[in-house]
């Protein structure tokens, strides 16, 4: 977690910047309740533990990070459960039949993701169709094609290659007990990948930009529908990968894998700081969300005095929580903020930066 | 006509579709124009429909609310288990069955204007809250049991030989269409809808506004839960489970913006009609649920895009005559 802040853009002095602020906070608030839980559960700071999180967490991981890529340019995908149930299934599918190696499973399952993706993206950026309806529609569009073409049928974990099932557990190194598993570091390496491009690279700077105001960013002649198109694509294809991850994690698939994953990945990228208006955000702070949902909901479940029953009424109040508080910080940060952009403006003018403080969104301060 | 027809697009194209479902659908089957299909069309999604036109206003006022799924859950399991409990009469049940219902979107409504933030992003915590708080209640229990008068109190019939339920819908539809079209508290629904910040320089109570739809939502979603509980007479924790969306579809569908401001409770009753007409063909012609909404889906994004070609494809054309001609 320590590369967030490395790669976080330099070109702004101001080191307390919202977005690492809300990440602090939230990394405090995981911390915190990972202490609360070691008093509540006996051998709660066990290895086992670890491994447990770590594998499971892959999949809302990559899907708030599919989210998060949208949702910075002012758009939402509703449709990544379903396109999770689709990519899973077919990728079952493919390697029921053909018993193919790891490599083109991926490539099947990340393929089937971008497909599922250009269709929304094209609706979105070339139809003019807002995203919440397209993808409400492809929600249940993806959904119907699935439960037509399986026929009602189940791919079956004993049909699959007997690696699928063991692709879980491949684990890299161990220290003391903690296994650091592949699929893990792969979600790693997408978020830090999506972190930098977002923050450094064109495209990055230029998806926050048109989420920070879309006619603006038109006007200022960005490729706003391309760029727009192929934020759905990546959302697909990261959904595509998550397919494959819910695959080998479930092996039986049925056709209403994956259904309810869109709200989850939603939540976590809320949590995580992503601001639901666009425009800021950042993509370590997705992936926290996402390990914070997770660890809550696999501690919860080992709390002796609470049923599992408590689990979403807890989760609820807790998501809730969290934008409370942010809510709060960043009134707090936007009030000082443009008083000191007032002061320097009274002092030298009105200049580019101190207008960009005065707006004072987070990700978008040097976009 | 046809100026009625250009200045209200949306439910022209909605008209000519529910003609054509209706078409098809008489040609499919022969007990489609009866009266009982007509009656079961609306009883069988009695709790979906009238929670379709309380979230009109509160898409019109540029919000969302998507806990009412789980705020029907949550009201239904409060009267399950306090009628469960036998220590209160059971009309009391379902009285403090609605109310939770309201204090939920009170809740809610509190959080979003007195924290300014957005509503997606607070009824989605709603959403999973709610939801939890009715599995806290009956965990994986099914209530039921309930008195006789209480399962029967949807089709019980009331006028001639329309059942009490579809009488209270048409009623409460058409007080709905008064406030929203013919009242001042209509117009400022429209106004913040179009832009909150606007409505504020104009002195209209936004927060008050919103704070008094999101109540009404929470209360209109408890009633849907207690009557999807007298229609299936058991409560579960799951009850009404992703209705939210299927609401939503509805509503969009009928034409009202996603950004607030625009729509009319006529394009929404036609939607709901549609819908209601596309399932019950559908259903008809033996065709399963997830293909229904496979189908409702493709509508919803038609109906936004066919229209959107369409007007592109005439602004070209004089544009291409307007190059052709040189500048003026």
């Amino acid at each position: 977690m320590t590369e967030s802040a490395a790669v976080a853009p330099t070109r702004n002095s101001r080191f307390l910047r919202p977005e690492r602020v809300k990440e602090a906070t939230l990394l405090g608030i995981i911390a915190l309740s990972v202490v609360v839980f070691a008093f509540l559960i006996e051998g709660y700071l066990s290895g086992r533990f670890f491994n447990r999180v770590t594998t499971s967490v892959v999949v809302v991981t990559l899907l708030a990070a599919a989210q998060a890529l949208v949702i910075f340019s002012r758009n939402i995908d509703l449709s990544v459960g379903s396109m999770v149930g689709v990519a899973a299934y077919l990728t079952g599918d493919y390697l029921t039949a053909t018993g193919q190696g790891p490599i083109s499973a991926l490539i099947v399952a990340i393929v089937v993701g971008a497909v599922l993706g250009s269709v929304n993206g094209l609706l979105v950026a070339y139809g003019g169709v807002p995203a919440i309806i397209v993808t409400l529609g492809t929600l249940a569009l993806f959904r119907t094609l699935l439960s037509i073409y399986s026929e009602g049928a189940n791919v079956l974990a004993g049909d699959l290659p007997s690696w699928v099932l063991e692709f879980n557990n491949v684990t890299l190194f161990t220290i003391a007990g903690f296994e650091v598993r592949l699929v893990f570091v792969i979600a790693v390496v997408v978020v830090v990948g999506l972190q930098f491009g977002l923050a450094r690279l064109r495209w990055g700077r230029r998806i926050y930009a048109i989420g920070s105001n879309p006619s603006a960013a038109a006007q200022a002649g960005l490729p706003t529908s391309s760029l727009v198109f192929w934020s759905f694509v990546g959302s697909g294809a990261l959904a595509g990968l998550a397919g494959f991850m819910f695959l080998a994690r479930a092996g039986t698939i049925s056709a209403t894998a994956g259904a309810g994953l869109e709200l989850e990945s939603v939540a976590a990228a809320v949590v995580g700081g992503v601001s639901i208006l666009g425009g800021s955000g950042t993509m370590v702070g997705a992936f926290l969300g996402a390990v914070f949902i997770d660890t809550l909901k696999l501690s919860l479940v080992r709390v002796p005095e609470v049923s599992e029953f408590w689990r979403d009424a807890f989760l609820g109040i807790l998501i809730l929580a969290a934008v409370i508080l942010d809510a709060l910080l960043r009134n707090r940060f936007n009030r000082r903020w443009s008083a000191e952009a007032r002061k320097a403006m009274e002092a030298t003018g009105p200049t580019a930066a101190g207008m960009a403080r005065m707006a004072g969104g987070g990700g978008t301060a040097d976009a | 006509m046809r100026d009625w027809a250009a200045k209200h697009r949306w439910e022209s194209i909605l008209i000519v579709v529910l003609a054509a479902t209706i078409v098809v659908n008489v040609s499919l089957s022969p007990f489609y124009l009866g009266f009982g299909n007509f009656v079961n069309l609306f009883w069988l999604s009695i709790e979906k429909i009238i929670v379709v036109v309380v979230m009109t206003f509160v898409i019109i006022n540029g919000e969302i609310d998507l806990s009412v799924a789980s705020v029907m859950g949550f009201s239904a399991a409060v009267m399950a288990t306090l009628y469960e409990g036998g220590e209160i009469p059971f009309a009391l049940a379902i009285l403090i069955g609605i109310a939770v219902g309201a204090i939920a979107g009170l809740l809610q409504g509190v959080v979003i204007t007195r924290f300014g933030l957005p509503s997606l992003v607070v009824t989605l915590a709603g959403l999973i809250g709610f939801r939890g708080a009715a599995r806290v209640l009956l965990e994986d229990r099914s209530v039921g049991d309930f008195p006789e008068w209480f399962e029967r109190i949807g089709q019980q019939t009331l006028v001639g030989p329309f059942p009490v339920a579809l009488v209270l819908f048409f009623v409460g539809l058409a007080l709905a269409w008064v406030i929203l079209e013919r009242s001042a508290f209509g117009r400022k629904v429209y106004v913040i809808g179009n832009s909150a910040d606007v409505a504020r320089f104009s002195g209209i109570e936004v927060d008050s506004v919103k704070l008094r739809l999101f109540v009404a939502s929470g209360a209109v979603a408890g009633l849907a839960g207690i009557l999807f509980a007298a229609r299936v007479g058991a409560v579960q924790g799951t009850l009404g489970e992703t209705y939210e969306l299927d609401i939503i579809t509805m509503v969009l569908l009928g034409g009202v913006s996603i950004f607030g401001g625009s729509g009319s409770m006529l394009g929404v009753v036609l939607a709901l009609f549609t819908v209601l007409n596309i399932r019950n063909g559908l259903g008809l012609a033996n065709i399963d649920g997830i293909t229904q909404t496979g189908v409702i889906g493709l509508l919803l994004i038609g109906s936004v895009l066919v229209p959107n070609l369409a007007q592109r494809y005439r602004l070209r054309r004089p544009r291409a005559e307007a190059v052709a001609n040189g500048p003026p």
